[in-house]
């Protein structure tokens, strides 16, 4: 399994061996301790769950069902995020995932919760172009226009619209990973990952190799 | 210091020269051609410096055969071995976009006078 959860803490620039500039965003990932393993004969198929980011034991840090579910398998620490990732054979597994796992130059999928931009128009939002700013037109600058033809008596669906834009679940892939510190915990993935600083995120094997 | 300043401060150099707009500075730059590497020299006046840190970047500017030819270059990079400043100039501007404009004598830049 190639999988590891972490958490975004921004981005800067390296230079590589050939001297050349590379973006990369500074991922601190791991260590991840598996909380539970699913297996065939129990579960139905084989997954194992992994916790990131240890807390603080406040009141409102966990859930009582969740702090039991923790409890239950022997985890004495509370966990900001807990991830189910499916794997062929949960016992092969080690106990704690550490971003050894990963090499540099490997291509990997980085998963995160996009920033949100509220309700957004259509020129923000799908990249229209709007009307001009003058020359007789009147408050319809940033406006869709039409919504389609009057033939049809409707509109279509995913007729693009003004709408919640961001803070929605979002997968960039095929990032390749500069550099991997496995004494910090630290991933450099080459180029930008979805969400804000401090985000978490789920960096996987890419599934396009 | 946290995370990211300590990956760059691990990719920066430790001293980059004091130089500034209107200075004449020679840039060593490594260049690779097939296998083989070699320093090829590129010397003007720098217009401006602009960013910080490992971001820092110069631009310079010289007459290449009666053309005007600008390079800009990061200053932390690996390829850019060596930097020399060969003449300190007088001028009142941050960024000597003028410089463009201008050819010949018009283009001279007086050189600064140091207290001593």
């Amino acid at each position: 399994m190639q999988a590891i959860l972490g958490r975004k803490l921004g981005m800067t620039q390296i230079f590589d061996e050939s001297g050349a500039v590379v973006p990369v965003t500074v991922l601190e990932a791991g260590p991840c301790p598996v909380i539970q393993r699913k297996t065939k004969d129990k579960d139905g198929y084989e997954a194992v769950q992994l916790g990131f980011d240890e807390i603080k034991d406040r009141k409102r840090a966990m859930t009582k069902p969740q702090r039991g579910h923790l409890k239950k398998h022997g985890v004495d620490t509370l966990l900001r995020k807990l991830h189910e990732f499916q794997v062929d054979d949960a016992s092969a597994v080690d106990d704690v995932v550490r971003v050894g796992i990963f090499e540099a130059g490997q291509k990997v999928d980085v998963t995160g919760i996009s920033k949100g931009k509220g309700f957004a128009g259509v020129m923000k939002r799908h990249n229209f172009g709007g009307a001009p700013a003058s020359h007789g037109i009147s408050k319809i600058h940033r406006m869709p226009n039409s919504n389609g033809s009057v033939d049809a008596a409707r509109v279509f669906k995913g007729k693009k619209l003004p709408g919640q834009m961001g803070n929605k679940k979002v997968t960039t892939q095929g990032l390749s990973i500069a550099q991997v510190d496995a004494e910090k915990n630290l991933l450099l993935v080459k180029g930008a990952v979805p969400g804000s600083k401090g985000s978490i995120v789920v960096v996987q094997k890419s599934v396009k190799g | 210091m946290n995370v990211i300043q300590e990956i760059q401060q691990a990719h920066m150099k430790n001293e980059v020269p004091d130089f500034g707009p209107g200075d004449t500075v020679r840039l060593d730059i490594r260049v690779v051609e097939g296998d083989k590497e070699r320093i090829q020299a590129f010397e003007g006046v720098c217009l401006y410096r602009t960013g910080k840190g490992i971001t820092e970047t110069a631009t310079v500017r010289k007459m290449s055969s009666g053309i005007g030819v600008e390079r800009t270059v990061p200053l932390h990079s690996p390829r850019v071995a060596n930097i020399e400043v060969l003449r300190r100039g007088a001028v009142r501007r941050a960024r000597l976009y003028y410089l463009r404009d201008r050819v010949g004598k018009k283009a001279r830049i007086r050189e600064k006078m140091t207290a001593r």
